[in-house]
């Protein structure tokens, strides 16, 4: 039996490896898509096994809310790196640097 | 509750975002020389929301559509504020887009978007309507940020910003399913009513908490989680970085009302001391790095960060007054910060973007007028009587001794006084160096009358704060 706890030590976990994800890349910045999309999964989860565990459909509705959202933000976030692609021609992470102080 | 849909009180909203589809649509049909007419329709929206606003306002908290939106007088005041902030700012903005090109229709629709999810946050009775509120106008922030597709520096800046917030987003995400957990509601109110009952020793409620107040943080801009201000302040094209500083000013206030204060407003002894380490870390950073910065973008965004450790100081003073004195600080702030960033806009002109420091040496003899504007507007960013931005201060720290905090209040004087440098090196760059640069000021006749307006406002309002100070008080209360 998957108990409550199980279930927010997974989406602990997740959270924890989407923002480590998110501060260790130095690479590329597809990979802190990538980490900001596990981010909004882990939450999900949480929403999900609450939702559950209280017998109220409301957290599920809002997972629902947060698909979307995510969807949209993804979206936005690649328009950004194509156009940062165009002037840059690379889309590594290191050389988001000309603004400095 | 009442589970009924009560449309009238949602009017406001309803007829923003029919009027941006309507912008949107109308905008296909427009031909590049003709765009003016965008401007002027946004520009009619706008007065025409205000109208319907003040119509169909409510004189006490109306609840509705199953407990997900609240229509209050405070609400009422701040959406009227809202669309003000707005107007300045295209106001402003249209003669520099139209100098680089960048006079499409886009931005105004964008702009009214960012400004109908400042709405729902200022509306937002539920955790669902906050974050649906926060990421309408953090989306379109990103894409006005990005709005300047061949300038490599904005392209950065709106990257920067899209995975900082996207991280704000998460982390308050995460705060919302954990007090959902506890709480078993999504309902600010009914969160209120069900604090009491858990106990404030609860390890879900203080988690929750805390994630909720970084992502508050990282929406205010409060230091430590301050990184991406000065990077989309300076990168951003100066009318983005101008709209960026006026409107989500406003809405980060709401939010932090919404959350922290009606819904985990029994907790405030358990978030008055993370706000207490926000706020002081904000105004040290603020106030010591600026001093560095040779950009004046730049320098208004460490300003910026400043100026968000006093509204936190008001905020986490707990009591009516404190909130009072938080919304009078933002309201005003919003208003100074709107004007110095229109000053900026006045001087740019083609290939001249005037947002170098040296760019203001000598300004008060090429033109004493906007000089003397700019230095109202400065004197009362830093705090300086007869200009409101003193009054603000003042209540903010009047609040604070309220509750005992003296030593706060104390620390909050010690680094105005060290901002006051860096505002006042402005000051005598204008009057009492040579001047750099010897173009004149194209800026039309529109932007000069109402960036006058906005510096003589600064000072009207310091002189008799009576009347605004009125308002904050009897809608908060």
């Amino acid at each position: 039996m998957i108990s409550l706890h199980n279930v927010l030590m997974l989406s602990g976990v997740l959270f924890s490896l989407s923002v480590a994800g998110i501060f260790l890349n130095r690479k590329n910045v597809i990979l802190l898509l990538m980490c900001i999309e596990l981010m909004l999964l882990a939450v999900n989860f949480n929403f999900v096994a609450f939702s559950r565990q209280l017998g109220d459909l409301h957290g599920q509705i809002f997972v629902f809310f947060i698909l979307t959202v995510a969807a949209a933000e993804s979206a936005i976030g690649l328009a950004i790196l194509v156009v940062l692609f165009r002037q840059r021609k690379s889309i590594n992470v290191e050389q988001l640097d000309t603004m400095k102080g | 509750m009442s589970a009924n849909l009560n449309f009238v009180v949602a009017y406001p909203e309803i007829f923003v975002l029919t009027a941006a589809c309507v912008i949107l649509l109308v905008d296909l049909f427009v031909s590049d020389r003709q765009r003016i007419v965008t401007f002027l329709l946004t520009m009619v929206s706008l007065l025409a929301a205000a109208f319907i606003t003040v119509q169909y306002g409510v004189a006490e908290r109306v609840i509705t559509f199953h407990g997900t939106y609240v229509a209050d007088p405070m609400g009422t005041v701040l959406k009227l504020s809202t669309y003000g902030a707005t107007a300045l700012s295209l106001l402003y903005s249209r003669e520099y887009l139209q100098r680089r090109g960048l006079f499409k229709g886009e931005y105004f629709v964008l702009a009214l978007f960012a400004m109908l999810g400042v709405m729902v946050m200022i509306s937002a009775a539920s955790l669902l309507t906050i974050y649906l509120g926060v990421e309408l106008l953090s989306l379109s922030l990103y894409g006005l940020v990005a709005f300047d597709r061949d300038n490599g520096i904005a392209a950065e800046s709106a990257m920067k910003y899209f995975v900082l917030g996207a991280i704000a987003s998460g982390m308050l995400l995460y705060g919302m399913s954990m007090i959902y957990g506890v709480t078993g509601t999504l309902e600010l109110s009914q969160i209120a009513n069900r604090i009491p009952g858990i106990g404030l020793n609860s390890l879900g409620l203080a988690f929750g908490l805390a994630f909720l107040v970084v992502g508050v943080a990282f929406k205010f801009g409060a230091v430590p989680f301050h990184m991406w201000v000065p990077d989309v302040y300076h990168g951003a094209p100066t009318a983005v970085t101008l709209f960026v500083g006026s409107a989500p000013k406003i809405a980060s206030f709401a939010l932090a009302m919404r959350l922290l204060v009606d819904g985990l407003g029994g907790a405030v002894e358990q978030w008055r001391p993370m706000l207490v380490v926000l706020a002081v870390l904000s105004m040290a950073i603020g106030n010591v790095v600026a001093i560095a910065q040779t950009n004046i973008k730049r320098m208004l965004a460490y300003s910026t960060i400043s100026h968000v450790g006093f509204i936190l100081l008001g905020v986490l003073a707990g009591t009516v007054q404190g909130y009072q004195a938080a919304m009078f600080y933002t309201l005003t702030y919003v208003l100074t910060a709107v004007g110095s960033f229109g000053v900026i806009l006045l001087l740019s002109r083609q290939g001249f973007e005037s947002d170098a420091l040296d760019d203001f040496k000598g300004l008060a003899k090429k033109s004493p007028w906007f000089a003397s504007v700019m230095a109202m507007l400065i004197f009362s960013t830093a705090g300086v009587p007869p200009f409101v931005g003193f009054t603000a201060k003042l209540a903010v720290i009047q609040a604070i001794i309220g509750i005992g905090y003296t030593w706060l209040a104390g620390v909050a004087v010690f680094f105005s006084v060290i901002g006051a440098y860096y505002y006042i090196r402005v000051v005598k760059l204008m009057y009492f160096d040579a001047p750099v640069d010897n173009g004149p000021i194209q800026a039309g006749v529109a932007l000069r009358t109402v960036l006058s307006a906005n510096g003589l406002a600064v000072l009207a309002l310091g002189l008799l704060p009576g009347l605004l100070l009125d308002l904050c008080a009897r809608v908060i209360s």
